[in-house]
């Protein structure tokens, strides 16, 4: 199942609309690693809001793609985590941390369009 | 109800070919019943002896007994699971489990069967076998009511002890909202794990619902906090974050800040503020809000 990315003038949107397998996970990261520095996007949003579950797996890789997009000079922001499946990440420790998160979409943007004209020094300030 | 009776007999009869144990039953219930003015006063002249029934007057508790008296002999009659369990809910339900503790309820019953088994024993002193084998069938269906009476009266506590913390939980934790996307949460009284879980899935709703951006938690009403409920408040902190919330946790008492800071709980992530004023204004400043006094008030304060 892959996950359509789709372009927002300087955003890329990636709504994750089933639950994922590993290696679609994996394709994922791939694909939005390579097409951030393709559309010379300046942030990526991933929409988590389908999904009722969240192990430690799929939460290493959303780290992993926050961080690997950061190396490649954008920033991401993770929406739409259901109030059960936020409650059990905490429980399992898995909390995302240093990734900003958003209630929906909507909220998502309204944080990076917020942070426009700071962005520059945000991500300049490495891992804040 | 005799009716009843005789046809649950009847069946049980061709069912399981218990038909010695079934007749030493009739013969047992028929003689509990024959005299049951006698053994009842023994049972209620036993049972204040005891001082098990303090909370009734004598008469009440003649009146209760006889109902009781003869609901425990169809009881033992039927011995089906649905009559015994029938006698056990009209029991934990009625006004004896409202006077009186469990255990005592129980002495009452089992002092039923005492008084009983003590009354089967004079009649059938002549032939030792035969009171052997109807003292048997006695202590089966005695015991049998019994336990059905305890775990009765032990469902009906839970029954109660749970609703009642339904009702607290759901008085216990109002969600408020102040502003837009602004909401106040006072908590009050003492957190255990799973009212601080109950808080936690409260909070994430009403996240969810309002599209609030901040949420302050006050907690100037509680009283203790421990490591589990601190850890607790910080997973909330955490899972409102990823909803894209922040929390601001306010009113800390002098002896929690003590306690957290002694059991060395990592609150680096919480947000707190003095007092519940405090935190308000800094969500409010966080939110963009700024609250202008009119003039007149201004006047005031001024003059003041």
């Amino acid at each position: 199942m892959e996950v359509p990315i789709l372009k927002q003038g300087s955003y890329l949107i990636a709504t994750i609309q089933t639950a994922l397998n590993d290696s679609d996970l994996l394709e994922l990261r791939d694909s939005l690693v390579a097409k951030v520095g393709v559309n010379r996007s300046r942030a990526v949003i991933i929409d988590v809001s389908a999904l009722d579950i969240m192990d430690s797996f799929s939460c290493r890789t959303l780290s992993d793609v926050a961080q690997m997009i950061r190396l490649r000079g954008a920033e991401t922001i993770i929406v739409g985590i259901q109030p059960e499946v936020a409650f059990s990440m905490v429980e399992l420790g898995l909390t995302l941390e240093g990734i900003p998160t958003a209630l929906d979409l909507e909220e998502g943007l309204e944080y990076l369009d917020r942070n426009r004209k700071n962005a520059w020094r945000e991500i300049g300030s490495a891992g804040r | 109800m005799a009716q009843a009776n005789a046809r649950g007999e009847n069946t049980r009869l061709t069912q399981t070919r218990t038909e010695p144990a079934s007749l030493l039953i009739r013969e047992l219930v028929a003689h509990l019943r024959e005299h049951r003015v006698e053994l009842r006063e023994e049972w209620v002249r036993r049972v204040t002896e005891a001082r098990l029934l303090t909370a009734l007057s004598e008469s009440e508790s003649m009146t209760n007994s006889a109902i009781i008296y003869d609901q425990y002999v169809d009881a033992l009659e039927a011995g089906s699971r649905d009559a015994v369990h029938e006698f056990a809910r009209t029991l934990a339900t009625g006004v004896i489990a409202q006077e009186v503790e469990t255990d005592k309820a129980l002495g009452i019953i089992l002092l039923m069967g005492d008084v009983s088994r003590r009354s089967l024993r004079t009649k059938y002193q002549s032939n030792v076998s035969l009171m052997n084998r109807i003292l048997d069938a006695f202590d089966e269906a005695t015991n049998r009511v019994s336990i059905a009476v305890a775990v009765g009266f032990v469902e009906q506590r839970e029954r109660t002890i749970r609703e009642q913390q339904e009702v607290l939980q759901e008085l216990s934790t109002p969600v408020l909202q102040v502003r837009d996307r602004l909401l106040i949460l006072p908590i009050s009284g003492v957190i255990d794990p799973l009212r601080a879980r109950r808080i936690t899935e409260h909070i994430l709703r009403a996240i969810r619902s309002t599209r609030a951006k901040v949420i302050v938690i006050d907690i100037t009403g509680v009283a203790a906090m421990d490591t589990g409920v601190a850890n607790h408040l910080v997973q909330t902190v955490e899972a409102s974050r990823l909803l894209g919330a922040s929390v601001i946790v306010t009113g800390l008492s002098p002896e929690i800040a003590q306690t957290l800071v002694r059991i060395g709980v990592d609150l680096t992530k919480m947000n707190t503020v003095g007092d519940l004023q405090g935190g308000i204004e800094q969500a409010e400043r966080y939110l963009g809000y700024s609250v202008v006094m009119t003039t007149e008030l201004q006047m005031e304060a001024n003059a003041r």
